[in-house]
């Protein structure tokens, strides 16, 4: 079999993910000894139009940058969104919670009405076309990629985790957050990351996303148990993905 | 060949988009741009009405490469206008994590970004059969760098340790000393890393034009992190003033903003720095910069990637001798205990590509009502425009091809973050 071919692109974004997989060192060459890049603008000179695989950072701004994720999608077998800019909208889509030509009148002023400095309401790649994999996180977990890579290549389905990051931060037996008087969104997002930030003395922040049933009951629960508000949680749960996902 | 016409739709190996377009008829250069058509991110608007923890979150997205000088210099901004104060261990720790940011960056940058031009190739893949070595030795010294950013941030890209008051985690004295350790073993591989650049370094053009050059400046220090604003022009301003040195401005071929102080135009980065700070480069920094005769003064943009080598050289060496003074005076689990009082607050560091400005206001409740950031990328983008059209009348005659990989590397040498600028590159010759 040929070695299937491999694109890689970006939209709005801090082009954090597309540098994990540079962070994958020596894998990397693994990697690419196995399948064939044909595009990778931030490191190589190289496009071209043919390719199995569409790997996408970013969420889409603009109606152009729908079309052209339009066009990628027609193009290839599979597409895979990395990080949480591509699979939920990330930290772009803030800008959702704003009337948009406050928005962009806050930092173009005077020049907000030309036409380049244009910009819609964000969204994640599956709000414009059909994903097939998604890595999550901000950055995505480069491991995750490989692993969802690799599988791909073996013709095997990957496993991203369904469960919330708890249960990863108990493993590691953190001192939960919420007992030095913080909101930690953990109950309710998607493990996967080995719980790096309560891991990291820090609250989870959910850039992972929703695990797909939050136990919305069990959160309830440790919101009463801690003294916080169902309010409390939802003004940090805005982060990444704005206001997207289940209602508390 | 008088006719050109050159169009690089979206510029490759550079973080973000942008375009080059070059029209020439009969030897006359007809029109040359540097175009930036990212799409807009719109952080100034984001931030409004965030608490002021989850400031540095948001910013540090600003940009993947950069995100420690992101959260540093928010932090720095927050601490500022909320009057809180920290102790010298988390400033120590604090430099040396931007250390790794600068390692890490720059190494990927001349290793990864330029070499694969030095050497005639379209990226650093073909490297790999070419110089198995050299690209075995910049992976080593950028997983270092990576696991330096890991062991101080808590992660590589975007820092989760670093809170408004100080630290959310401190790493331990076993693992600062098996840092020095690692950090001791980078020098030869740095060597190593130089002398392949040295090997090629005839391939950088011999390019000049004269320019302002702007960094943090501070008393008797190669400075990445305090100090003053400085010019080359010998101006000096308080980073609190900062608004007034990046005099911000549109242009319609760019989503990213322009800048200006004491001339049309200026440049931020590795070559900034060093012509502002040069003598206080450590020994070995000094070394690399003779290795390949840069000089305090020096106005050929190229030789920004050769200040880049002299500078990683120099984080190595001091990160070394910062270690062994935190050690000495003992590490304390502390945690940030802060009071914080509304107000406006003003930062700047120097990120990898240059100094980076963020400042912020706060309410009552801590919750952000204003903010404003000017990224190095930003500050050079007009700078880049200057420097095409020097560029361009002087290498009309050396052909399309040749012409186009010039401006790309021209445009690669500033090292551009288009991402955070928003984003870039494409060279588009017109005939
Ligand atoms: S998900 Fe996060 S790290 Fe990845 S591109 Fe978006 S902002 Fe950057
Ligand atoms: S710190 Fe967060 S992730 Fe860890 S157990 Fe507590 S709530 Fe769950
Ligand atoms: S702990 Fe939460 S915020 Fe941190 S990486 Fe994991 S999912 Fe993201």
């Amino acid at each position: 079999m040929d070695k299937p071919k491999v694109a890689i692109f970006d939209f709005a974004c801090c082009e954090g993910c597309q540098l994990q997989i540079v962070n994958l060192e020596e894998t990397i060459l693994d990697l690419i000894g196995a399948v064939d890049v044909v595009e990778w603008r931030e490191a190589m000179s190289e496009k071209s139009h043919e390719y199995d695989i569409a790997i996408i950072e970013g969420s889409i701004t603009r109606p152009e940058d729908e079309k052209r994720l339009e066009i990628i999608r027609s193009r290839a077998k599979v597409l895979i969104a990395i990080g949480a800019c591509a699979t939920i909208g990330g930290i772009n889509k803030l800008k959702n919670n704003f009337d948009l030509k406050d928005v962009k009148k806050c930092v173009y002023a005077d020049s907000a009405d030309k036409p380049h400095v244009d910009t819609e309401m964000t969204k994640a790649l599956d709000e414009v076309v059909e994903v097939d994999y998604k890595i999550h996180g901000c950055p995505m977990n480069n491991e995750e990629f490989a692993y969802v890579v690799r599988c791909l290549l073996m013709g095997k389905k990957p496993v991203i985790p369904d469960y919330p990051v708890c249960v990863e931060c108990k493993a590691k037996e953190n001192v939960c957050r919420y007992e030095y008087g913080e909101l930690c969104l953990g109950p309710i997002i998607r493990a996967g990351c080995g719980a790096k930030c309560p891991s990291a003395g820090y609250r989870c922040f959910g850039c992972r996303g929703y695990v797909d049933n939050p136990n919305v009951d069990a959160a309830k629960e440790i919101m009463d148990k801690y003294d916080l508000t169902v309010e409390d949680l939802k003004s940090r749960m805005v982060l990444f993905g704005s206001k997207q996902g289940p209602t508390i | 060949m008088s006719n050109v016409n050159i169009n690089v739709h979206h510029m490759t190996r550079v973080e973000g988009h942008g375009n080059i377009v070059v029209n020439a008829s009969d030897g006359t250069v007809e029109k040359v741009q540097w175009q930036v058509p990212e799409a807009p991110r719109f952080f100034e608007a984001m931030v409004r009405g965030r608490k002021f923890d989850d400031i540095q979150t948001i910013v540090s997205r600003i940009c993947g490469i950069c995100s420690i000088s992101h959260s540093l210099v928010a932090i720095k901004a927050v601490e500022d206008a909320l009057s809180i104060d920290i102790s010298e261990q988390t400033d120590m720790l604090r430099l040396l994590m931007h250390y790794s940011e600068q390692l890490q960056s720059h190494v990927l940058h001349v290793g990864y970004l330029v070499a694969p031009d030095l050497f005639n190739a379209p990226s650093v893949v073909p490297l790999v059969g070419k110089a198995p070595e050299a690209v075995k030795t910049i992976i080593g010294v950028h997983r270092v760098a990576n696991q330096m950013s890991e062991l101080l941030a808590g992660r590589i890209t975007h820092p989760i340790t670093l809170v408004p008051g100080g630290f959310s985690k401190v790493p331990s004295e076993k693992e600062l000393r098996q840092l020095q350790d690692t950090l001791k073993a980078q020098v030869k591989p740095l060597q190593t890393i130089c002398d392949v650049v040295a090997s090629v370094a005839g391939n950088l053009p011999n390019f000049e034009r004269d320019t302002e050059y702007v960094s943090l400046k501070q008393d008797k220090t190669y400075t990445f992190y305090h100090g003053d604003i400085a010019s080359t022009e010998g101006t000096v301003k308080p980073v609190s003033e900062w608004e007034s040195v990046a005099n911000e401005y549109v242009v319609d071929q760019s989503t990213a903003k322009w800048a200006k102080w004491n001339r049309e135009t200026y440049m931020v980065g590795a070559l900034a720095r060093y012509n502002n700070n040069a003598e206080y480069l450590s020994p070995l920094g000094k070394e690399v910069a003779g290795m390949f005769g840069l000089k305090k003064g020096c106005c050929n943009p190229f030789m920004n990637n050769i200040a880049q080598l002299a500078e990683a050289a120099h984080v190595v060496e001091h990160s070394i001798e910062l270690i062994d003074k935190i050690l000495s005076k003992g590490i304390e689990d502390e945690r940030p205990n802060i009071s914080p009082k509304p107000g406006r607050g003003y930062a700047a560091v120097e990120a990898p590509r240059g100094i980076l400005f963020h400042a912020y206001e706060f309410d009552e409740n801590f919750e952000c009502t204003w903010g404003n950031m000017c990224i190095p990328t930003n500050q050079n983008h007009a700078n880049i425009q200057k420097d095409f059209e020097k560029f361009v009348p002087e290498n009309l005659e050396s052909g399309e091809d040749n012409l186009r990989q010039g401006l790309e590397m021209l445009v690669r040498a500033y090292d551009p973050c288009i991402s955070c600028s928003t984003h870039f590159l494409d060279v588009e010759f017109v005939r």
